[in-house]
């Protein structure tokens, strides 16, 4: 029982810290609950689709099948929460500011929602998928369905409950330094995934690894530990990464972080337009 | 140009290895009755490695290595197949993460150029 709770925990925890993540990278922004929670039940819907395909999908692509599919729904992850970092870049201290004035249901931020949305859903569907094959594994055994049904909805919970710490954590940042905060967040998040997709496609060797191990730290942090796992998933720690991880990692951080100084370049230059609209507005009856 | 320059590289990149894969050498790996049928697998050391993963139970099991950096789900009677680049002599655990009980290590024997570490 305790040991079904702890592997549904630590498949429940990576979606559960990057739907914390996105709650408050989308803080304030209007009907971003309903975008999140439609992401999570289309993933869990997903999940069940690829869990009950799991035999065919493992035997496409000479038996890769799985391993791309984790690649490329890590990859679609990737792509959504770098466009949404970008953005934010440029609008994030407008967001700040608006929810400062008017508190929640703020228009802006609302174009990068449907990102949002497709990176719970692949999150969800990725994690979910594992959790259907592993559940079914135990109850198709037979013998201690019940200590299951408790094992597995205890380590739900608990990937519920640490997520939901999370995201009341960050709830104490002040407004003017939160979204710099999510922005940092999501970006070395981002980074971890692309380093994951990366292992993956060089597990269906169709990249190379670049040497195995370019450093083992596992006796300094286990990746198998509790911080480990959290650092795995929030920062993309990995205990011994291969060259190819370290290549994505970089490349991905480094290529976010340049793109988004250029969209907070560009914002400067249009700001003096910004502050006479604002001054109209200002001027004008109607707010 | 860069782009297009960086595009060009990585589709190189992927056509030679999977131009590789005809030379690169297959081993197999069994589970049966939620175990491993071999507790030790020896592979040789500084080769790529197909390795493909058989699971004859009925129940799902995942190959997980934490010291491999590989994961992946085998169906109930089905086999999966994973790349394992390059190994230097040591032993790298691996288990079923749906059953922990269900563990092996692979074996990377030193070769003659690398004794004497």
């Amino acid at each position: 029982m305790l040991a079904t709770a702890i592997i549904v925990f630590r498949e429940v925890l990576e979606a559960a810290l990057v739907i914390a993540i996105v709650l408050g990278a989308s803080r304030g922004v209007a009907g971003r609950g309903w975008w999140i929670l439609g992401g999570i039940l289309l993933g869990m819907l997903g999940a069940a689709v690829v869990a009950v395909f799991a035999g065919a999908i493992a035997e496409t692509f000479s038996g890769t099948g799985q391993t791309l599919l984790n690649a490329l729904i890590l990859l679609i992850a990737v792509v959504m929460l770098a466009w949404h970092n970008i953005w934010m870049s440029g609008h994030g201290r407008k967001l700040a500011g608006e929810i400062k004035a008017v508190g929640t249901a703020v228009q802006t931020g609302t174009k990068t929602l449907a990102a949002l949305l497709i990176v719970c859903f692949a999150t969800v569907m990725r994690e979910g998928s594992e959790v259907v094959l592993f559940l079914w594994a135990i109850a198709a055994s037979g013998g201690q369905e019940f200590g299951m049904r408790i094992g597995g909805f205890a380590g739900l919970l608990a990937g519920i409950l640490v997520g939901g710490l999370l995201y009341r954590s960050l709830l104490f940042i002040p407004i003017r330094y939160f979204f710099t905060v999510t922005g940092w967040l999501i970006l070395l998040l981002t980074a971890g995934l692309a380093a994951q997709a990366a292992g993956f496609l060089n597990q269906a060797g169709l990249l190379p690894a670049l040497g195995n191990s370019l450093w083992n730290t596992s006796h300094i942090l286990s990746q198998n530990s509790v911080l480990g796992q959290l650092l795995h998933i929030l920062v993309g720690y990995i205990a011994r990464p291969s060259g190819i991880e370290l290549v994505f990692y970089t490349g991905t951080l480094v290529t976010i972080l340049l793109l988004m100084r250029i969209m907070q370049h560009k914002h400067r230059n249009h700001s003096p337009r910004i502050s006479l609209h604002t001054q109209a507005d200002i001027s004008s009856p109607d707010p | 140009m860069l782009l297009r320059l960086a595009t060009l590289s990585f589709l190189m990149l992927i056509c030679t290895s999977i131009a590789a894969h005809a030379e690169t050498p297959t081993v197999e790996l069994r589970i049966q009755n939620q175990q491993f049928t071999v507790q030790e697998l020896s592979l040789p050391a500084n080769t790529k490695i197909k390795l493909l993963v058989h699971n004859e139970d009925s129940l799902p099991a995942e190959f997980e290595s934490y010291d491999l950096s590989r994961e992946v789900v085998v169906p109930g009677h089905s086999s999966v197949t994973v790349y394992i680049d390059p190994l230097s002599p040591g032993r790298y655990k691996f288990f079923n993460d749906f059953n922990h009980a269900a563990q092996g290590w692979v074996v990377v024997a030193a070769t003659k150029s690398n004794q004497g570490h």
